[in-house]
């Protein structure tokens, strides 16, 4: 389909068309434009492959890649597919060794993609073999540059700046709160396969409007609520966005009143679900920061959770949440992180909601491509503000959607 | 060592999974937290975690109080489409600790059903149990591990596993 006949309604980003998240037109562009372009794609962290010869597997875009650590300490990525047939080169998530070897010819790499051996290359009794002119360099694995800050790993196909200059002040300033330098410490994963389009799950992310009525947990504790003192924060592109904000009471107040779902009567059974301790030096106690392409980092009170966003196609995308502490934490500190995970995760108090109706999204959407959404919350504009009832960074992800895609 | 099982216990093991399924599947989800011992240990733990030896549950509660308040977030907090779960529970086995406790493990299938779609596997796994025999002589759950295979979860967990 010609671009021409993708119309973008009032030519501005305060209406959304729903093609962008239905047609395979436009997911094949994203693929190569958003995740196999100029972007820093999270890829793992440092904790999760300590040791010389450690490597993980992963997805940039529906791209699986692999990242590992040479015998120096360096780490490299590489796409994970045999230059000889396509085969998928390594199967293991995680695994430590000097060659990947692909299983169907055993041509194997080293852990920076180079082809290093390739077996009969001279044939069998002087039969068979390469051709004279094969040259082994020639086969190499595409590679990707390789960033990391504070041992959170980023990965890039094409051409990105400094990981400080890509992220902005702001994004730069929240992002080195979490990540202070302190050694962290995987707690484990959840994975879910949520129906619907990626973009769905950055535009939650980036909208505090439903965290309020939606989220009947969250309402209902004072864990994030429309009353609350926020900011919503942009880097200059708009591609990246911080919701910041600060918890309250369990209680009710004139801006409660839209807010119909709020259970003043539910009090916890077991208080230690919800036994949040300050642990950051401001006074924030929500930060949900979106990263383009493909990351959220997530501080809801002491849950900590990366969840890096896996498109497979059109109409779904992978979630795949790594929660995380740091090594200095107290035990007291670990258990709490776990009790409050109970609010996120693919079967979370919270974040069930936000998987649900994504689902319902792509399901009202997908039979009406032609038709689009408002995006006319707080305004028109794209610029920075201190309050939640607002949708202006998703308009600002559009605006740089746009640009980035030419459409 | 663990003693094996006699017949008659384990055909009240069968009946305490039946029952436990039932209330899952078809309610009253209330008498879920009463078929654990308080304190208890309930996780809902991916294998992966599991094998690594890494804590992460997606669901974690310590009490009957944290079960009950699963319940209610379930029921009243989280949107959620309709659905109705069938819970398959085969090849019960395990061993007599002592004269109060059994390790058991179990395997599990759950079936789910939204309203307008095919019925697909939610979730399948092991149960990782120790069951416990009260002062009024009812077998309940100590610790239950809900060790799930399925790691790339369709979706949603809504109710418990």
């Amino acid at each position: 389909m010609p671009d021409t006949e993708r119309f973008w309604p009032q030519g501005d980003v305060t209406r959304i068309p729903y093609w962008v998240y239905t047609d395979p037109e436009v997911f094949a562009r994203e693929i190569e434009r958003i995740f196999m372009g100029d972007g820093w794609a999270y890829v793992g962290l440092e904790a999760e492959l300590p040791n010389a010869g450690d490597y993980k597997v992963t997805r940039i875009g529906d791209k699986s890649v692999v990242i590992a650590r040479d015998e120096h300490g360096e780490l490299h990525g590489f796409l994970n597919r045999c230059a000889h047939r396509g085969v998928k080169v390594c199967r293991q998530p995680f695994g430590n060794t000097r060659f990947f070897v692909c299983p169907y010819h055993h041509w194997s790499y080293d852990a920076e993609g180079r082809l290093k051996g390739v077996p009969f290359v001279n044939g069998v009794k002087g039969l068979g073999g390469m051709p004279d002119d094969f040259r082994r360099e020639d086969h190499a694995l595409p590679r990707l540059s390789i960033t990391s800050r504070a041992g959170v790993v980023f990965a890039t196909f094409g051409e990105a700046p400094p990981l400080a200059d890509y992220l902005g002040d702001s994004n730069l300033h929240y992002f080195d709160r979490v990540f202070d330098g302190r050694a962290l410490r995987v707690l484990g994963y959840s994975r879910q396969l949520i129906p619907g389009n990626w973009k769905l799950m950055f535009e939650n992310i980036k909208d505090p409007y439903h965290a309020s009525l939606l989220h009947v947990f969250l309402v209902t504790f004072g864990l994030f609520r429309a009353d609350q003192r926020s900011n919503v924060k942009m880097d200059p592109s708009g591609a990246h966005a911080l919701l910041i904000s600060r918890r309250g009471v369990q209680r009710s107040s004139e801006h409660t009143r839209d807010m119909s779902n709020l259970k003043e009567d539910f009090t916890l059974a077991d208080a230690r679900l919800l036994d949040p301790v300050k642990e950051f030096s401001d006074d924030a106690t929500v930060v949900m920061q979106t990263i383009w392409p493909n990351l959220i980092v997530q501080q809801q009170s002491n849950t900590l959770a990366l969840r890096q966003i896996q498109p497979r196609h059109p109409g779904a995308f992978e979630l795949h949440w790594t929660f995380f502490g740091y090594e200095d934490d107290d035990d007291a500190m670990q258990t709490r992180r776990l009790r409050q995970a109970n609010l996120m995760s693919a079967a979370g108090l919270v974040s069930g909601d936000d998987s649900e109706v994504i689902k319902l999204a792509q399901d009202g959407i997908s039979s009406d491509p032609g038709s689009s959404g408002v995006l006319l919350m707080g305004g028109r504009d794209t610029e920075d503000v201190d309050h939640m009832v607002t949708e202006a960074a998703v308009r600002a992800f559009y605006r740089h959607y746009r640009q980035v895609m030419a459409l | 060592m663990s003693a094996p099982l006699d017949a008659a216990l384990r055909a009240e093991l069968e009946d305490l999974y039946a029952r436990y399924a039932d209330v899952l599947d078809d309610g009253p989800l209330s008498d879920w937290p009463g078929l654990f011992t308080d304190p208890c240990l309930y996780l809902v733990l991916p294998r992966d975690n599991h094998d690594r030896g890494l804590p992460l549950a997606i669901m974690r509660c310590e009490s009957r109080g944290m079960l009950a308040d699963r319940v209610t977030a379930t029921r009243e907090t989280i949107m959620h489409e309709p659905r109705y779960l069938r819970h398959q529970i085969t090849n019960v086995r395990g061993g007599i600790d002592d004269n109060r406790s059994l390790s058991v493990t179990a395997n599990y299938s759950v079936m789910e059903v939204l309203y307008d779609e095919l019925p697909r596997v939610l979730s399948v796994g092991r149960y990782l149990d120790v069951v416990e025999r009260g002062d009024d002589d009812v077998l309940r759950f100590r610790e239950k591990r809900v060790v799930y295979d399925s790691v790339l979860v369709p979706n949603t967990v809504v109710y418990p596993l």
